[in-house]
């Protein structure tokens, strides 16, 4: 099974899968504005947000009426695009020509930075890299066991200090390591923080600064996780860590689940910020590039095989 | 968040003025913006649709056109509902008649499960009670390692087993617990998806062998719509009876708090407010029905407001000022009420008319200001307070020097307090509308009380008094 798949599975499950509204509540209906506003009802149901939704809806009504479309069956082809609109083409991984690349990982608390990093770890490793992990979340009990379990795993080394100590200098070796051992990649996983939490996002801001000292360039993606269950204030922590890091991608996790990771479309509509992964399990392999085309057909048409 | 919200049924009930009753358009546009509200503090769409129908029984039962502020009172309905609705806390863990007392934590992954183990212990331990955690999250990598971290941190006792099934686990924790003469038993389980059948199966089993006198939902504050499928199927397979809202720290307004609660029915008997390990706090509806509204204090200002600027007592002041009886002692007065009350653009928003007024948060009256106006007005006489028309010059030097200002601050506040005067006699006057831009300058007028507006600016006095404009740009040139 594929991992769009299981994203699909997921939604499935979810009585409130669009699709399944769209074409059971407005299967032989003519596009009213009722039918609209389910639309934007089940948008909402998605997280979207109640203005990106009203912005959707408005998109997909004017589109539908240049396309000259008059039943409802047909919208699910005209929101896909309509999303896919939105969110924009699929955003490479930025990487260092000359030298390691520096990924930050930053987020909330338990939004899933550690296993993502595992995964990245893994898919970069399967691609030949030499990746090298740094553990920089300090902070949290066994945080840095957790992350070396991962390197065990995947078979890359973890550079830590002991529990407690200074982030930033945790990164600082990691890089230096990735210099010397001429590394392809070095992942810096970071302790999660709420974004209302000032020193917390200073001590984030003072690890970027590191990086960028210790390598001109660096960080060069700055990968902000964002738990698919989350609701509006990822929108909030998308503005946020933006603001203090420079995030240059989105993860979102845990869309093996029955949630739809909406809230997406306003971080993207709204922070310009584009989505670079997806998490679908916890496993090494559960993680996929964000195809903006497939996540858009996977929320609107569960049902179909791509 | 208020500001849409309450600014928005302002709005709405402001039209309606004088048209005397609610029709059901009126009410259905006043809902919206109520759905609208907690929709954006991730309600979920469902919930929200029963819980507007309550209110909207309510608002319209209420003739909420006959007070004062309608909007505010239909905000203060909202409020009641919500906090009724969550309500009913239970801050307690029921006990077995029989030690050990068995909790289970269960929930999504990240939720907060581990943590909130720890803080439950360390609350029981305070108690002087004998709590023994139970490490049984065997998937997550160093899972058992992080709750002995924090066991240890906290000087709890960890039972875990390597190698052992959660369900054996279980099993083996009660064991333990009796050898040990521990007499609460708290479970730390994997977090796993609602819709994943083997490890919701897995719950089962341990529940069966746990037989635990609690089954703690442990919900992440941030969670958006999807709560509602989370709590269904955990409540459905485990029968739930309390929830734990986590990371109530951060700034989520925490809607799910409700959707999980018309759900399961069960109480949110705490929340968690901080990754360090500290006893859980006692949920309190009040406090998640403010946060959810995106109120913060306030509806507390609005209740004060309420209570003292209540209509009659409206109305006498309006007479007051219609009758020019306006006297720098009621001038005072009001700022001190007003400062009271809390933030000044807040509070005139909650005056009836002052809500159409636009540019209101720019008004920004700190208490630096606030205490210029004290100070002038406290060194003045009696008689002058009643009566400013004797202020001449050699008054106004006094009552600069005895307040530690300067003849021009004097000057001003006298002729703001002049033209807020006017404002209100047009203002509460039957019938003469007053022109926004008028209501607008006479604002700025209190706005600029001295000490904001510093020395440099052109005074109020001037045939002109036209309103200070770019505030910052002149206070970077004070210094
Ligand atoms: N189902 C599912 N679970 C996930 C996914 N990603 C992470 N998780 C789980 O979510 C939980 C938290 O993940 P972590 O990777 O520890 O999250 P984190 O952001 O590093 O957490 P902190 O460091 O504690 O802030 C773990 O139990 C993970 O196994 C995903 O895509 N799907
Ligand atoms: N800020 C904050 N973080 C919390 C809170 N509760 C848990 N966390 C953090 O959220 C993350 C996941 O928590 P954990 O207890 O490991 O979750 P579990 O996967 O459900 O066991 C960790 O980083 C915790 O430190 C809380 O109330 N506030
Ligand atoms: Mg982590
Ligand atoms: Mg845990």
């Amino acid at each position: 099974m594929g991992l769009f798949d299981r994203f699909r599975k997921g939604l499935e499950k979810s009585r409130a899968a669009m699709a399944d509204r769209l074409l059971s509540v407005f299967r032989g209906r003519k596009l009213d504005d009722s039918v609209f506003d389910e639309m934007e009802e089940t948008l909402i149901l998605s997280d979207v947000g109640v203005d990106t939704a009203a912005e959707l809806v408005e998109a997909i009504r004017r589109e539908a009426r240049r396309r000259r479309i008059e039943r409802a069956e047909d919208l699910p082809d005209v929101m896909v695009d309509v999303m896919v609109e939105l969110l924009g083409p699929p955003a490479p991984m930025v990487e260092n020509p000359d030298g390691p690349t520096v990924v930050l990982v930053v987020g909330v608390n338990g939004a899933g930075k550690t296993t993502t990093i595992g995964k990245l770890a893994h898919a970069y490793k399967s691609q030949g890299k030499r990746v090298i992990l740094a553990a920089a979340d300090t902070f949290r009990a066994a945080a840095i066991e957790q992350l070396m379990v991962w390197g065990e795993r995947v078979g890359v080394d973890v550079v830590r200090q002991a529990q407690g100590s200074d982030p930033a200098a945790v990164v600082y070796d990691a890089i230096q390591a990735a210099k010397a051992r001429r590394c392809d990649l070095v992942i810096c996983d970071t302790a999660g923080r709420l974004q209302n939490k000032a020193h917390l996002m200073n001590e984030l801001a003072k690890i970027r600064k590191v990086a960028e000292r210790e390598l001109p360039g660096a960080p060069h993606e700055v990968l902000l996780v964002i738990d698919g269950t989350t609701g509006q204030n990822g929108l909030v922590q998308a503005r946020v860590f933006k603001e203090v890091v420079r995030v240059t991608g989105i993860v979102v996790t845990k869309l093996d689940g029955t949630a739809k990771g909406g809230i997406v479309f306003p971080i993207v509509r709204e922070e310009g910020i584009p989505v670079k992964w997806i998490g679908l399990g916890e496993g090494m392999d559960d993680l996929q590039p964000f195809d903006p085309r497939m996540f858009a057909e996977a929320i609107c048409r569960p049902e179909t095989r791509v | 968040m208020f500001e849409s919200l309450s600014n928005n049924l302002q709005a709405v009930f402001q039209r309606l003025r004088g048209r005397g009753r609610l029709t059901e358009a009126d009410v259905d546009e006043a809902m919206r913006e109520i759905r609208r509200a907690l929709l954006a503090a991730d309600v979920n769409v469902k919930v929200v649709r029963d819980f507007v129908d309550r209110v909207r029984a309510r608002a319209v039962g209420q003739d909420v056109l006959k007070s004062l502020t309608p909007g505010q009172q239909v905000v203060k309905i909202v409020y009641e509902e919500l906090t009724e609705l969550m309500g009913g806390s239970q801050a307690r863990i029921r006990m077995a008649p029989k030690p050990p007392t068995v909790v289970m934590l269960v929930g999504l992954q990240g939720a907060g499960k581990t943590t909130t183990a720890a803080k439950l212990a360390l609350a029981f331990r305070q108690q002087n009670h004998r709590p023994l955690l139970v490490a049984a999250d065997v998937y997550r990598p160093a899972a058992v390692d992080q709750l002995k971290v924090l066991g240890a941190q906290i000087d709890v006792p960890v039972f875990s087993l390597d190698g052992a099934g959660a369900v054996e686990i279980a099993e083996a924790g009660l064991g333990d617990a009796a050898r040990r003469g521990a007499d609460i038993v708290i479970v730390d389980t994997a977090g796993r998806l609602h819709i994943d059948d083997a490890l919701m199966a897995e719950l089962e089993s341990m529940k069966k062998v746990l037989q635990p006198q609690e089954i703690l939902l442990v919900v992440d504050a941030m969670t958006g719509q999807d709560a509602v499928h989370v709590a269904e199927a955990f409540h459905a397979r485990l029968e739930v009876t309390g929830v734990i809202l986590t990371k109530l720290d951060g700034d989520a307004r925490g809607g799910a708090a409700l959707t999980v609660r018309a759900v399961t029915g069960c109480p949110i008997k705490f929340v968690g407010v901080g990754e360090k390990i500290e006893p859980l706090e006692p949920f309190h509806p009040e406090r998640m029905a403010s946060r959810i509204l995106g109120m913060g204090d306030v509806l507390s200002l609005i209740e004060r407001a309420q209570e003292r600027i209540d209509l009659e007592k409206a109305k006498e002041m309006e007479a007051r000022m219609r009758s020019a009886n306006f006297t720098l002692d009621d001038f005072q007065e009001m700022f001190r009420q007003v400062r009271n009350l809390g933030p000044l653009d807040q509070i005139l928003k909650m005056l009836p008319g002052m809500n159409r007024v636009k540019g209101l948060e720019n008004l920004d009256l700190n208490d630096r200001r606030f205490r210029r106006l004290e100070a002038i007005i406290s060194s003045m006489t009696p008689e002058e307070r009643r009566d400013p028309g004797i202020l001449n010059a050699s008054r106004r030097r006094r009552i600069a020097n005895g307040s530690g200002t300067t003849v021009r601050d004097v000057n001003q506040l006298i002729n703001q307090f002049e033209q807020v005067r006017e404002m209100m006699k047009r203002l509460t006057g039957g019938g003469k509308r007053v022109g926004r831009r008028q209501a607008m300058n006479a604002l700025r007028a209190m706005g600029g009380v001295p000490g904001l507006t510093g020395p440099g600016l052109p005074s109020f006095g001037g045939a002109d008094a036209g309103p200070p404009r770019e505030r910052v740009h002149r206070k970077k040139k004070k210094k």
